[in-house]
């Protein structure tokens, strides 16, 4: 009885130290997420005035094939760029994101295109490590706090392996979207070639103005877009931090309410087997000194 | 008078917005100054650029070195996005002459150092736009 006492003391014990854990990894969690969206939201304008850009580039000037906008007939290769986090604890947010790019690139094979990864966050590039799948291309270290730069770095990547004479056709992205501090959700987009109605909002109720260009409309054009896809990933990035953030912060939580549970159902068997023991002795003692007077009643 | 309405922003955050008479900028073209019902216009904005927003009514200009980007203007509405963008004020000028002098340094020690080129003319821009002269 004594054994079963010290183990559930013992137990209990570590699920507090526990508990203690997981409470401050949910308490750094909600303050971060702040932060994440105030990043996110200090994002929202530029890219708002860049896809107002291209939409009027792409609407007057509908005559362009730039190499960018233009989608091949038959496309063969698709690069998929794959937003996960660089650490865990933060419950399913990774697993959703690699299980929906694996459905696009089921889908794409489907459709007789070999899709490559391009993967950022540590835990992405270890699932695809693990399974020897080769990646086009992998970052990790910037899931928490994406800069522009980290965004501008993956566009070249992208955009020189889209440019490249045997290179992709298209080029997908699988992220998470910040839809609210208790929904995120698995997006999968495709970023090239351009599919401009997939804007949110529509660029006002006038019809776009009728653009003049300087230079020219094809050199805005050339580096307009690399800033788009540029802004496109930045804004996936930036959303997969506060995504991130915000999946940590519940996985936590219920990591601490499980652990507090628990806590509660060990106490209670603690007190019960604290009780029994306490029972026994009595009954030990009561049944040692009743033995003793009856010898004693005996020898008289 | 119709007024601008202009925004300078930046992928990390929006620098300025508010109401302007006329709007310097320079393009790949050369300098282009709109005032209010221009005619639409999408312009490339060159590397290391000074922009100067004349807000008017008594109070100062607003200038800026902005690095790349775009300029768009449609129904006076003119948005200026900058991938990197200071605004004079907040330019640190020992900091910038540094940068120059370096720059310009390793400019003279490889004439091919495209990066370097610039970098100088990024810091000249930073210079130029907090009111400093530079040769």
């Amino acid at each position: 009885m004594g054994a079963q006492l010290r183990m559930l003391r013992r137990r209990v014990r570590s699920l507090k130290s526990m508990a203690k854990i997981t409470r401050a990894q949910e308490l750094i969690a909600s303050s971060r997420i702040v932060k994440a969206q105030q990043r996110m939201q200090a994002a929202v304008p530029y890219e708002r005035e860049i896809i107002r850009a291209v939409t009027g580039v792409v609407s007057n000037t509908g005559s362009i094939d730039h190499p960018l906008t233009v989608a091949k007939e038959q496309s063969t290769k698709a690069a998929v760029l794959i937003v996960t986090s660089d650490s865990g604890f933060c419950g399913g947010f990774n697993v959703n994101v690699l299980r929906e790019a694996e459905a696009l690139s089921n889908l794409l094979k489907d459709r007789g295109i070999t899709p490559t990864p391009f993967v950022t966050g540590r835990k992405g590039v270890i699932w695809h490590t693990f399974r020897d799948r080769e990646m086009g291309g992998q970052w990790t270290g910037f899931s928490r706090k994406p800069s522009y730069a980290d965004a501008k770095e993956i566009a070249n990547a992208l955009i020189q392996t889209f440019s490249a004479d045997d290179g992709v056709d298209e080029i997908h992205i699988v992220s998470t979207e910040f839809v609210s501090m208790l929904t995120q959700e698995v997006v999968v987009r495709r970023i090239l070639p351009l599919e401009v109605e997939e804007t949110t909002e529509k660029p006002g109720d006038t019809p776009l103005p009728y653009f003049e260009f300087e230079p020219t409309a094809g050199d805005v054009l050339d580096s307009l877009l690399p800033r788009y896809v540029e802004s496109r990933i930045f804004t996936a990035l930036l959303q997969s931090a506060a995504s991130e953030e915000a999946a940590r912060r519940r996985a936590m939580k219920s990591a601490t309410d499980n652990a507090n549970d628990l806590i509660g159902d060990f106490t209670r068997q603690m007190n019960q087997v604290r009780q029994a023991e306490i029972t026994q002795e009595i009954s030990e003692i009561v049944g040692g000194a009743n033995a003793l007077a009856d010898s004693a009643a005996g020898k008289e | 008078m119709a007024k601008l309405r202009v925004g300078v922003v930046s992928p990390e955050r929006e620098i300025w917005s508010g109401e302007a008479d006329m709007v310097i900028a320079k393009t790949v073209d050369g300098e282009i100054g709109i005032m209010p019902r221009h005619a639409p216009v999408l312009g490339v904005l060159v590397e290391g650029g000074v922009l100067t927003v004349k807000r008017g009514d008594g109070e100062s200009d607003l200038v800026a070195a902005v690095h790349g980007g775009f300029l768009s203007v449609a129904n006076d509405e003119v948005s200026i996005l900058a991938e990197i963008a200071e605004l004079g004020s907040e330019v640190d000028v020992s900091r910038a002459r540094n940068a120059l002098e370096r720059a310009q340094s390793s400019v003279e020690a490889n004439q091919e150092d495209a990066d370097a080129a610039v970098e100088a003319k990024r810091a000249k821009a930073r210079l130029r736009a907090a009111g400093e002269e530079v040769g």
